[in-house]
Parts: C-alpha cells; sequence; structure tokens
C-alpha cells in the first residue's frame, strides 16, 4: 500500500481548534486537518509547540478553547508518553482495564487480553506486576492495553520517548506492523525526525511558540516498511526534508 | 525482595535494650538507689510478675478502649475523607474543624466528656477517637485525591463511571497513605485511651492501667508503676507491628515502601 486515497472516510476533522489554557498560556494557535481511515499521521514540533494539547483534544480529554474537533472513531486507543499502568495491578488487569470498564464478560475479556500481549511480544507475563517489567516491557503492556479493545483509531503521544534507541526501532517496526495489521489509523507525537520518516504516511511539522502546524509531509512509500528502508537513500532524502522544514517552521517562529 | 527479617533487624535493638537493662540494674545496685525512687530492672519485672492478674486485667481495659477508639477512628475518618474528596467545597467547609479536633489539647476536653457521655467506657472510647482520627482523615483524603493524571485520563477516556474510578483507581491508589495513617492512628489511639483514663481517674467498672499507675503513685508502689509503664510500651509496640504487617500485606509487590529491605 502506498499514499491514503484523498476520499478515504475522515475519521478526525480538527476545524479551526485553538488552546488557551485557564492560566493564560496560548498553547495552539487554530489549526484544521483531518485524519482519513488508514492514515499514519505524525506530528512532529519541539518539545513545547503543543502536541501532547493537539493529541488530547482530539482525544476528548481536552476541550478546545474555540473552533471544534470531531471524530468518528467508535474505539479509540491512546497511548501515553510513560506506560501509566496501575502499579498495584497485574500485567493482565492492566491490559484488562478498558474491557473490564466497558463491563465485558471475564473469560472472553482474559482471551483478549492473551491475544493482545501475543501481538505486543509479551507473551507469559500477564501474571507480573508493572514494576517487574523492563521500560520497554513496560511500553509493550501499555501498546496492548490500547489495543485490547480493538479500536479504529490509535492516538499515541510520545510512546517510545523514554526508551533507548534499539528498543523504539524494535517497537516502531512493531507498531507499523499492528498498523498494517488490523487497518488501523494512527496519530503519533514524536520529536524523532527518524521515527516520523520511518512510520508515517504523512508527516505534520509543528512550530512553537504559539503552536501551529507549519508544513505538511506526505511519505510515499511502500507498505510495510522493513529495517532496510532505514539505510535506504529514500529514508536519508525524508530526513533531510523533514530536518529542512523543522529549521523553517522555527525559522518562522522567531522572526 | 524478602519477606525474611533480617538477623540483625532484630538482634542490634534487643543488644540495646539488654545493655541499657544490664547498665541500669548495675547502677541501682552500686549506687543503692533506694527502690520507691528508681526500681532496678529486677524488682520492675518481681511486680511484673506478683501483680500479673492485677496488670494484666488493667491492660486488657486499656486495650479494649484503644482498640474501640482505633477502630471508630477508622471508621469515622475514612468516612470524613471520602466525604472530603466528593466536593473541594465540602472540604473547604469541614476541614478547618478537623483541624480544630486535632488542636484542641484532650485533656482540656475530657472532663466535659465524662460529663455529657453518661457511660464512662464510652466516654474514653470518644476521648481516644478524637485524638486517633486526625491522621486516618488527612492521610486517606490525600490518598484518595493523588490520583496518576495520566491514569485519571485513561479511565476518563474510556468513559469510566465515578463508582469504577473511585474502586479501580482512586482506593487502590490511596492505600499507602491510608495504612500510613493507621500507624500513626493505633499509637494515637493508645495515648488517647491511657490520657483520657487519667483524666477520668477512677477505677470504676475495671480499672485500667493508667488508673494503676496513679494509684501505685500515691502508694509509692514505684515497681508497680514501672510494670504498668512498660506494659503500655509494649501494648504501643505490638500495636505499631501490627499495623506494619497489615500494610506490608497490602501493598506487598507493589509499593515502594514495602520492596527490597
Ligand atoms: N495544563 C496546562 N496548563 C497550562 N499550560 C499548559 C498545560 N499543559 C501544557 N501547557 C503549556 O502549553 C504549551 C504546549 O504544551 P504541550 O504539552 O502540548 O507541548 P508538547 O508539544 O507536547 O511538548 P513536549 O514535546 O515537551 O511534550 C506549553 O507551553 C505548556 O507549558
Ligand atoms: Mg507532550
Amino acid at each position: 500500500m502506498t499514499a491514503v486515497p484523498a476520499d478515504a472516510a475522515p475519521v478526525i476533522d480538527v476545524l479551526a481548534a485553538g488552546k488557551a489554557y485557564p492560566n493564560g498560556t496560548h498553547a495552539l494557535d487554530p489549526v484544521t486537518l483531518t485524519v482519513r481511515q488508514r492514515e499514519f499521521v505524525t506530528l512532529l514540533g519541539p518539545s513545547g509547540c503543543g502536541k501532547s494539547t493537539l493529541l488530547k483534544m482530539m482525544a476528548g480529554l481536552l476541550a478546545p478553547s474555540c473552533g471544534s474537533v470531531r471524530t468518528a472513531a467508535v474505539r479509540s486507543g491512546f497511548v501515553f508518553q510513560d506506560a501509566t499502568l496501575m502499579p498495584w495491578a497485574t500485567v493482565r488487569a492492566n491490559v484488562r482495564l478498558p474491557l473490564d470498564l466497558a463491563g465485558h464478560e471475564r473469560i472472553a475479556a482474559d482471551q483478549r487480553v492473551d491475544q493482545a500481549l501475543d501481538a505486543v511480544g509479551l507473551p507469559g507475563t500477564a501474571g507480573q506486576r508493572p514494576r517487574e517489567l523492563s521500560g520497554g516491557m513496560r511500553m509493550r503492556a501499555s501498546l496492548a492495553r490500547a489495543l485490547v479493545n480493538e479500536p479504529e483509531l490509535m492516538l499515541m503521544d510520545e510512546p517510545f520517548g523514554a526508551l533507548d534507541e534499539i528498543t523504539r526501532n524494535r517497537l516502531d517496526a512493531d507498531l507499523i506492523r499492528l498498523w498494517e495489521e488490523r487497518h488501523l489509523t494512527v496519530v503519533f507525537v514524536t520529536h524523532s525526525i527518524y521515527e516520523a520518516a520511518f512510520l508515517s504516511t504523512r508527516v505534520l511539522v509543528m512550530s512553537a511558540r504559539p503552536g501551529r502546524i507549519a508544513s505538511e509531509l506526505v511519505i510515499d512509500e511502500p507498505q510495510p516498511r522493513s529495517e532496510s528502508f532505514r539505510g535506504s537513500t529514500r529514508f536519508a532524502y525524508h530526513c533531510r526534508q523533514l530536518s529542512a522544514l523543522l529549521a523553517d517552521a522555527e525559522a518562522a517562529g522567531a522572526a | 525482595m524478602s519477606n525474611s527479617v533480617k538477623v540483625s533487624d532484630i538482634a542490634a535493638p534487643l543488644a540495646v535494650g539488654v545493655a541499657v537493662l544490664l547498665l541500669w540494674q548495675v547502677l541501682i545496685t552500686v549506687l543503692d538507689v533506694p527502690v520507691y525512687l528508681v526500681p532496678s530492672p529486677l524488682r520492675v519485672a518481681q511486680a511484673l510478675v506478683e501483680d500479673r492478674e492485677l496488670l494484666a486485667a488493667s491492660l486488657w481495659v486499656t486495650l479494649k478502649v484503644t482498640l474501640a477508639a482505633f477502630a471508630l477512628a477508622v471508621l469515622l475518618g475514612t468516612a470524613a475523607a471520602f466525604l472530603f474528596v466528593q466536593s473541594r467545597w465540602i472540604e473547604r467547609a469541614l476541614f478547618p474543624y478537623a483541624v480544630l479536633l486535632q488542636v484542641t489539647p484532650i485533656v482540656a476536653i475530657a472532663p466535659l466528656i465524662i460529663i455529657w457521655v453518661k457511660d464512662m467506657q464510652a466516654a474514653l472510647v470518644l476521648c481516644a477517637t478524637i485524638v486517633a482520627i486526625f491522621p486516618v482523615i488527612s492521610n486517606t483524603t490525600l490518598g484518595l485525591r493523588s490520583v496518576d493524571p495520566g491514569l485519571a485520563d485513561l479511565f476518563r477516556l474510556h468513559h469510566a463511571t465515578r463508582w469504577q474510578t473511585l474502586v479501580r483507581l482512586r482506593i487502590p491508589g490511596a492505600l499507602p497513605y491510608f495504612f500510613g495513617g493507621l500507624r500513626i492512628a493505633s499509637g494515637l489511639a493508645l495515648i488517647g485511651a491511657v490520657v483520657a483514663e487519667f483524666v477520668a481517674g477512677t477505677g470504676c467498672n475495671g480499672a485500667g492501667l493508667a488508673y494503676q499507675i496513679l494509684i501505685a503513685g500515691f502508694q509509692l508502689n514505684v515497681p508497680r508503676l514501672f510494670a504498668a509503664l512498660f506494659l503500655i510500651a509494649v501494648a504501643g509496640v505490638a500495636l505499631f507491628l501490627v499495623m506494619a504487617g497489615l500494610s506490608r500485606l497490602a501493598l506487598r509487590g507493589w509499593h515502594e515502601s514495602e520492596l527490597g529491605g
């Protein structure tokens, strides 16, 4: 698969939505964007440019101060910057939480938990507590929790930002496989150019003060992308382009 | 993580205790201190054995008041905490009164309570409850409020009901704070019971350890006074250990305070 057709059904519609926090911080200028089915959209930008703010508005966790955000997805999963697991609960109970909250039956839910743990490469850890896992394993558990109710839409806020590069690359590869297999629509936040270039079908480059979307880059490369893509000249080309767009955005912001 | 207590954890304080007792015994013997001033450890032990029936009965009386007050403080304190976290408005309106309860010296209000409450036992329990309740209220309130914001977002994202959020997120998260409150409250309940007994100063239906201390003081029966004191201390330590054990049982495997060692 290559680029998403322009007439694919919209999953998220952001219409001139901006955010000023109650303390007066002007976090985000009004932005307009549409995320369509099967897209992998990445928000790329420096720290403090409002990436998390925009993502939280898409999730419905934060009300925009102006404009509107419409989400068509019935089920969505959210992955936070840190694993955000309940320390008192086992991995199984953590991953099962979305099903528990929706009132699913226990036995069927446990089966789906096992499937989700297998899918993210964490089989056999269901009985452990989060603190018995490594940072990468915790992130995988968090990913399994987001996948367990079979969402159409995944919102991910720098999910692998705290991990070492080796683990991050591995998780990125797993994520792109899951995106392909499960026909997900993903909105992904990162400040890594390489991650954005490797994963995305489209990158939105953001600039800070005030936060806004400065430019957009479509990465029209065949899927699924394998590790060899990282070594290709095409990959290097996209990285250079993103790097230039980021520099432009920053220059425009400073001016 | 180890469940067994290390030998040095017991041996070190034990060695200090034995050394102090030995020194005490030697000093009393060498300096020839009269027994009505300071009794030797051996004389205290002798009093413990000779008056064991009297002292055991008194210990039981004091313990009953302590345990009843502790249970009441936990029950009412937790209920108050749940009430407070329902809204900031309720907390702001009522919390100052909880503080008022905390800062008022119990010896000052105990006489009133003893006059107002006909049943002496109930009056003593009430006094001890007032002394013990504050740490339960403040710790549990703090715990119920200290929710990981990420987890709170997650629950909101999945449209969790208020009840689900309370049972699955707030209560488990509050447990470490709650048990911290229990440890303090258990000791305070004992102190409250003893102080209330002192103020009441009666041996009506069963005399507690505080009453034995008062009487022993009047009679200059100092070894018995020390023996009663010793029992109060032992009861306090035992209560603390039980609370620490409960806390370990509940938090084992996930909370920082009960890991490693
Ligand atoms: N709850 C809040 N109250 C007030 N200001 C906030 C709040 N959350 C974020 N901000 C401000 O809004 C701006 C954007 O924050 P946001 O968290 O969206 O940035 P970000 O792009 O996600 O940064 P990072 O990459 O560091 O996570 C920042 O200037 C921040 O200080
Ligand atoms: Mg952020």
